[in-house]
């Protein structure tokens, strides 16, 4: 699988099952469904952009820096624009940016590209 | 009784002598300066001044196998002759590095030792699909370059199973197919026991030289794959072990076909994927997946972790 689809559907499948989380916080259970889309989107926008860094860069330390750090900023957004939960919705979504930047280094296959 | 071996006399072709390097068990190599083209060769010279006519066709012969065998993993000739005392010689490329058994020595991963061995069988490969065995493949044959560069050396045994100019049906022999047909074989050796202990297939121990094919080359190579990886490290894993048992299977019908198909089992363990030679239980299935996406569970088990200890500490009222 290339660097970029593997980052989607990684991504996807992480933001969706991270967003499901928020079912074990009773005061978010009425918008779940809106949780669940908005992480699955926010997983498909680490995964990318960590496949599309590695197609970029081939090293897996700095993948996991730049999975990391796109987490960490995706993550602190949609906090900031809650008003809240910041431990609860940066550390796991830091962590996930740090899954979808290692798989894309180490599991993504590189696609030849013609110049 | 053999005559002594002197300092060849090099007058009257464009080598210049600067020093011997080796002594095989039919010639002696020199490095040498070509000093047309001003680079560092290698001679091989017949360690006999006339007199063995045999040797010097085996010389011969052996260079007209290097010169059909073109590939980055096999020293290339470039020039055969015979020299101003009558000796037969060839010139080749110097090759500078390491023996095998050497190299090795500071080489501490596995995988690491392994790719080295898959290179090796690269050049067997396609020595195989030119028609050629090479029949003494051991450690002391096998020279590692300063850039990691692997040369599968001292082609002096050989066996061409397709007759020398017909390399058209020598390409086509599939490497099963080696031994089966392409024309009578030109054999070096002439029949005789030839070969290193522990690196000879059981068939070219008992001298069976009519019927050697591919299989013979692969028991050799299964030799060297036992040392490369070390003893140690082959009893601790039993896929790897079993691939050295498939390819030095006393009854060739047990072997591998075909050196990729050897170097294909090879790989597959260095990926972390299951070999064809070897059926491993589930426990073992289980262990080989978490050895190759350790660090990808390890991940995802901190990531639940994480998940737990806040859904635990971090309870918001409903």
């Amino acid at each position: 699988m290339n660097k970029i689809l593997l980052g989607l559907l990684l991504g996807a499948v992480l933001g969706a099952v991270d967003g499901a989380t928020a079912w074990f916080t009773p005061a978010v259970r009425a918008q779940l469904a809106g949780i669940i889309v908005g992480s699955t989107i926010k997983g498909v926008i680490a995964g990318v952009a960590a496949g599309i860094f590695a197609r970029k860069v081939n090293s897996v330390p700095l993948g996991i820096v730049f999975g990391l750090a796109v987490g960490f900023v995706l993550a602190f957004l949609v906090a900031y624009l809650q008003h809240g939960y910041y431990l609860e919705i940066i550390l796991p979504g830091s962590i996930v940016g740090i899954i979808v930047g290692y798989a894309t280094q180490r599991h993504g296959m590189t696609t030849a590209t013609a110049r | 009784m053999r005559e002594a071996a002197e300092v060849p006399d090099l007058h009257g072709t464009r080598y210049r002598l600067l020093e011997e390097v080796a002594r095989g068990g039919m010639g002696i190599v020199y490095a040498a300066e070509d000093e047309q083209l001003g680079r560092r060769v290698a001679l091989k010279v017949l360690d006999a001044l006339g007199g063995e006519a045999e040797l010097a066709d085996r010389l011969m012969r052996e260079a007209r196998v290097l010169a059909r065998l073109e590939h980055p993993g096999i020293v290339p000739v470039h020039e055969v002759g015979t020299l101003a005392d009558g000796r037969v010689f060839y010139a080749m490329k110097f090759v500078e590095g390491q023996r095998l058994d050497q190299y090795l020595q500071s080489v501490g991963s596995v995988p690491d030792r392994l790719r080295l061995f898959l290179r090796i069988c690269d050049a067997v490969a396609f020595a195989h699909t030119r028609g050629v065995l090479h029949r003494d493949l051991k450690p002391a044959n096998v020279m590692v370059g300063p850039f990691g560069e692997v040369l599968v050396m001292d082609w002096g045994l050989a066996k061409i199973l397709a007759t020398v100019g017909d390399s058209d049906s020598a390409t086509r022999d599939t490497p099963a197919n080696l031994g089966k047909g392409s024309g009578a074989p030109v054999v070096t050796g002439h029949g005789r026991v030839m070969g290193t202990p522990g690196y000879m297939s059981p068939e070219q121990a008992r001298g069976e030289v009519e019927g050697l094919d591919a299989r013979s080359d692969i028991f050799s190579l299964g030799a060297l794959l036992q040392f490369a990886a070390g003893q140690k490290f082959r009893q601790k894993e039993r896929a790897l072990e079993a691939i050295c048992d498939k390819a030095c299977a006393p009854e060739r019908e047990g072997r591998y076909a075909s050196v990729p198909e050897l170097a294909a089992d090879v790989s597959r363990y260095v990926d972390g994927l299951a070999v064809g030679a070897y059926r491993e239980n589930i426990l073992e299935r289980v262990g080989r997946f978490y050895r190759r996406y350790r660090f990808f569970i390890l991940l995802i088990a901190t990531y639940l972790l994480v998940r737990v200890m806040l859904v635990l500490f971090y309870r918001h009222p409903g």
